[in-house]
């Protein structure tokens, strides 16, 4: 194994991790919730009522984030972000994703912060196996095709 | 006061996500590619997250109402079936394609970048074709 240690950054990873952790928190402790975006964004598809203030909410907070890094964070933490798939992978990405997240109740945010935090034997094996699907995923399209 | 309580924690993920280096595709892409030039850091922020999570976890379990005598709902289901495996392993597999998961697309959607914008719009195409899947199973 090769480490790209020029990319490698292990502070803004954990403090980052430590922000998705905290808003985790708050969101089950304050709110009564579990922050999983693919089902606070999938129970607005179709809406219901008396059940959509709250993700629109959350979802608003989420929107402002980028503007309000920008405000607050020093410049060497702001980074361009390096895309590499063309517009129709990306597509068919976005439709696996939207799909299977639903199927699976939960993604990287629902199973892998908040499920594992909690212990949950459902949401390793989720996060088992979409990380394990991703590493393959990455293997096939960058080394084998 | 809720609404303005679940905008804070949406604005603190979002930040989170962006620190952590999630939205950026490339660095979830070379997180993901443990047999090029692997980047870890990935890793550290799951570590970062549930540091934390396992403690709030461990409290809420504790507790029948939140800290605003508010219904506290944690999840019921512990089934692990087929729809677990296979709709995680097909997230897995758009994951790994363009190197967002919805969190960081939302984010970088409104942040004015296209692909996010393409992307997020496929997976809400996704999650509606569910939705019509599941009403007529």
């Amino acid at each position: 194994m090769m480490i790209d240690w020029t990319n490698f950054s292990p502070w803004s990873a954990i403090f980052g991790g430590v922000l998705l952790g905290v808003a985790s928190a708050l969101f089950i402790l304050a709110n009564g919730r579990i922050l999983g975006i693919s089902g606070i964004l999938g129970g607005l598809l179709p809406p219901k009522s008396g059940d959509t203030g709250w993700r629109l909410a959350f979802l608003a907070g989420m929107f402002v984030a980028p503007w309000v890094f920008l405000l607050l964070a020093p410049a060497d933490l702001v980074s361009v972000p390096r895309i590499e798939a063309n517009t129709l992978t990306t597509v068919i990405a976005g439709l696996l994703v939207g799909v299977g997240t639903r199927y699976a109740s939960g993604c990287t945010s629902g199973h892998g912060v908040c499920g594992l935090s909690r212990l949950s034997p459902r949401s390793l094996v989720a996060t088992v196996s979409f990380m394990g699907a991703g590493f393959g995923t990455v293997l096939l399209v960058r080394h084998w095709l | 006061m809720h609404r303005l309580v679940e905008f804070l924690v949406g604005l603190l993920f979002g930040l989170g996500l962006i620190l952590s280096g999630m939205t950026d595709p490339g660095k979830v892409l070379g997180f993901l590619d443990l047999f090029g030039a692997w980047d870890p850091s990935l890793a550290f922020v799951m570590m970062g997250a549930i540091a934390v999570g396992f403690f709030a976890f461990a409290i809420a379990k504790k507790r029948t109402t939140t800290i605003f005598g508010g219904a506290l709902h944690l999840p019921k289901a512990s089934h692990i079936d087929k729809r677990l495996v296979i709709g995680s392993t097909v997230f897995g597999i758009g994951w790994g394609l363009a190197g967002f998961c919805p969190g960081p697309a939302l984010v970088s959607m409104a942040s004015g970048q296209i692909q996010a914008l393409w992307f997020v719009c496929a997976m809400v195409a996704g999650m509606l074709a569910f939705e019509a899947l599941e009403r007529n199973r």
